[in-house]
């Protein structure tokens, strides 16, 4: 399904970043595998270390962080957000909203929507279509969305697939109407491989419990519990490898904006190995898609987009105003990319949580 | 190139007999992350890059597949 917006602007982008760094040489020893055999995929996945938050700490608090350091630094003014959105499945709980907790606890005004969506590595991209489908009702005229992820409790550490590549962050960005260009968009959504990546327990199909928390060693060799994240490796890499490729190629043929026209592709990061590759299949060159954040902070679903625009091209962003093709993949299954001008940003900028006030 | 296949199956598990096996997957010689490290190690050694659509158990089955995919991108 394909999208056309007009007149559609990103002011501001913020990521939010953990300062507790954990190396992956330092957990190797934590797994049901030789430590050698472990380390033999630092280089190819792209594991060197993994940012993560205390223990505490969750997503809407680190948003409350980062909206508040907006506010104090004059970003963004409270009175003019008149959207909310929260785009991540790291909610505070099932009922309320967490945007309206956030909205809450900032004392924003009460007219104004606040809106969570179910979403995770596709989440950023479907929040900015959400975003954009408000500002085209007339009654919105600013929009925050928040993204990011803080799984770790919902990923146990002793599986080799999922543990090392968590990261967690908080990504907040501001979207205005504006701007003389069009926004083009696509979607494709696969329920029917919607286990391929999955926590079973902990919503109403399966309900959490002394049994759901139970580590189990798998055939794989990894430990896991019903309460923890599934990835059925090699059914999210085919989708990323043939569905991401195609739907790329329809979008650029509806937009009419080929790849030499695309200053960067700023992509859902999940590891090293399968950007590559998908690079490789698309034909582009491997530098115009970074893909060095799961290495530096690992992947924090929602918040991988911003977070690799910000840590590879924040400055530059602020600066001048490039054409660029943001991709997000995975969960659901779920591929969401839009094609648009971006930059001459007010900010985009990387801060950690906790030093920057 | 069937040797040079060899020494990289066996530099990945060195506690293994590769030409004792005709399905690795099956007989759990390979699991999904030693593919991932073989396909790299394949394109590093014979300077190919296998597509990701091509990163299937079946073409890391067993010695003859394995040359089979690499001589398809050489």
């Amino acid at each position: 399904m394909f999208f056309k917006f007009k007149n559609k602007k990103i002011t501001n982008m913020i990521s939010i970043v953990p300062n507790n760094i954990i190396k992956f040489e330092d957990e190797a020893g934590q797994y049901n595998f030789p430590i050698k055999r472990t380390l033999k995929m630092m280089d190819i996945m792209g594991y060197k270390e993994h940012r993560l938050f205390n223990d505490s700490v969750i997503l809407s608090d680190v948003a409350v962080y980062g909206l508040n350091y907006m506010f104090e630094n004059n970003i963004i003014n409270k009175e003019d957000i008149d959207a909310l959105l929260f785009v991540s499945n790291c909610t505070d709980h099932i009922i309320p909203p967490t945007s309206n907790i956030i909205q809450g606890k900032l004392g924003l005004k009460t007219d104004m929507i606040c809106l969570d969506i179910m979403q995770a590595c596709a989440g950023f991209v479907v929040g900015l279509l959400q975003s954009f489908m408000l500002l085209d009702s007339g009654s919105v005229n600013k929009v925050v969305l928040i993204n990011g992820g803080t799984m770790k409790s919902r990923v146990s550490k002793k599986d080799r697939n999922s543990w090392p590549l968590i990261g967690e962050s908080c990504s907040i960005t501001v979207i205005e109407n504006g701007g003389n260009n069009d926004v083009f968009a696509s979607v494709y959504m696969d329920g029917v491989n919607s286990n391929a990546l999955i926590i079973p327990a902990g919503g109403f199909r399966m309900p959490s419990s002394e049994e759901t928390g139970k580590l189990q060693t798998l055939e794989d060799g990894n430990e896991r519990a019903l309460d923890h994240l599934t990835m059925e490796g090699v059914g999210v890499f085919n989708f990323v490898q043939t569905v991401v490729p195609e739907e790329l190629k329809k979008l650029m043929d509806y937009a009419k904006i080929y790849d030499k026209d695309i200053f960067a592709y700023l992509f859902h990061q999940p590891n090293k190995f399968m950007l590559e590759k998908l690079a490789d299949k698309m034909g582009m060159e491997r530098s115009k898609m970074p893909s060095n954040v799961v290495e530096n902070f690992g992947n924090s679903d929602s918040g991988t987009i911003p977070l690799v625009t910000t840590y590879n091209y924040g400055s530059l962003f602020e600066q001048e105003e490039k054409t660029v093709c943001f991709s997000g993949f995975g969960a659901g299954l779920t591929c969401a990319s839009i094609i648009m001008n971006f930059g001459k940003l007010e900010n985009c900028k990387l801060i950690e949580y906790g030093k920057n006030r | 190139m069937r040797e040079k296949i060899l020494e990289i199956l066996q530099d990945l598990r060195p506690e293994l007999d590769f030409t004792e096996s005709n399905d690795f997957i099956e007989d759990g010689y390979l699991d999904s992350f030693d593919m991932v490290a073989l396909v790299s190690n394949l394109d590093k050694t014979f300077c190919i890059s296998i597509l990701g659509e091509d990163i299937i158990p079946e073409n890391f089955a067993n010695l003859e597949a394995i040359e089979n995919i690499v001589k398809k991108y050489k």
